[in-house]
């Protein structure tokens, strides 16, 4: 498992593709788990789809008959970066708040 | 009733020629066609759309390009227009702001492909010159002014590729600090 960090747009995407989403549900969840601050652009949620279907992370199931719109699911190995991810993120927090304490006036 | 408008923006302009776009909607005239340099508009209401303007990798009739317009489509895009690879689409406004891009890199790589675009053809009009001025120089003393039109297409496209590199080196910079 690599070592860098997932963007933003990356993490909230997996972290949404639990239960199989198309595009549109995608942005929506995102937007809603980020009360609203996390507002993916469709050509950026496109491009990042395609790769994570090339790297297996997440898959793409067939939708309810006569729904044209694909939708995607993640995978175990999109699950494992999810959760090397979140160990990263922990780290980044305690850090933080250990050293930042005597910032906040 | 269907208003057309001529007007002309260079293809490193697009970023102002949305803009202009999106003041016509403001307007109430929304984009609904455009062939080179004319712009068609319908009536809407005052600002009911927001533009957007991309340029794709392959020609909108492209597999490939289909697959992503119909992906624009299920997010509540469309499209108005098309000319060679660029792509008009609008949103409503009411639906929330319309960006295409939401990180450095897919900004970068957007412009990155305009630049793909406009660099062959300033290399294209420098060679082209290049050969013209000699053939000139040696036949046709007396035309020898003509194979400048093609340095100065090359001096106006390099200096729409200077624009961009811009834009993509400030992004470059960005990017060394954060999405």
């Amino acid at each position: 498992m690599e070592n860098i960090a997932l963007t933003e747009a990356v993490f909230y995407i997996l972290l949404s593709l639990e239960k199989p989403l198309h595009g549109y549900g995608i942005m929506q969840n995102a937007e809603k788990l980020s009360n609203g601050r996390v507002k993916l652009a469709a050509g950026t949620l496109y491009g990042a789809i395609n790769t994570l279907l090339e790297k297996g992370w997440i898959t793409s199931v067939p939708g309810e008959s006569g729904d044209r719109k694909k939708q995607y699911v993640i995978t175990e190995s999109g699950k494992s970066a999810v959760l090397a991810e979140l160990s990263r993120l922990r780290e980044l927090v305690e850090n933080g708040e250990k050293l930042t304490g005597g910032w906040n006036k | 009733m269907r208003k057309i408008i001529k007007k002309m923006f260079w293809a490193w302009e697009f970023e102002k020629e949305e803009k202009w776009l999106n003041e016509m909607s403001t307007k109430g005239l929304a984009l609904v066609g455009y062939s080179w340099c004319r712009y068609s508009f319908e009536e809407c209401e005052p600002g009911e759309y927001t533009n957007k303007i991309q340029l794709l990798e392959h020609r909108p009739n492209h597999p490939e390009s289909e697959q992503y317009i119909r992906f624009m489509e299920e997010t509540g895009a469309e499209q108005v227009a098309s000319y060679m690879n660029w792509v008009y689409f609008r949103k409503k406004t009411a639906e929330g702001p319309f960006e295409l891009f939401s990180d450095i890199e897919s900004k970068m790589n957007h412009l990155i492909l305009v630049k793909k675009l406009l660099l062959p053809i300033a290399v294209l009009n420098l060679w082209i010159f290049l050969m013209n001025a000699v053939n000139f120089a040696l036949n046709y003393p007396s035309g020898i002014w003509i194979p400048f039109i093609n340095l100065a297409c090359a001096a106006l496209i390099l200096f729409g590729v200077n624009r961009i590199q811009k834009k993509i080196n400030a992004l470059k910079k960005e990017r060394t600090i954060r999405e």
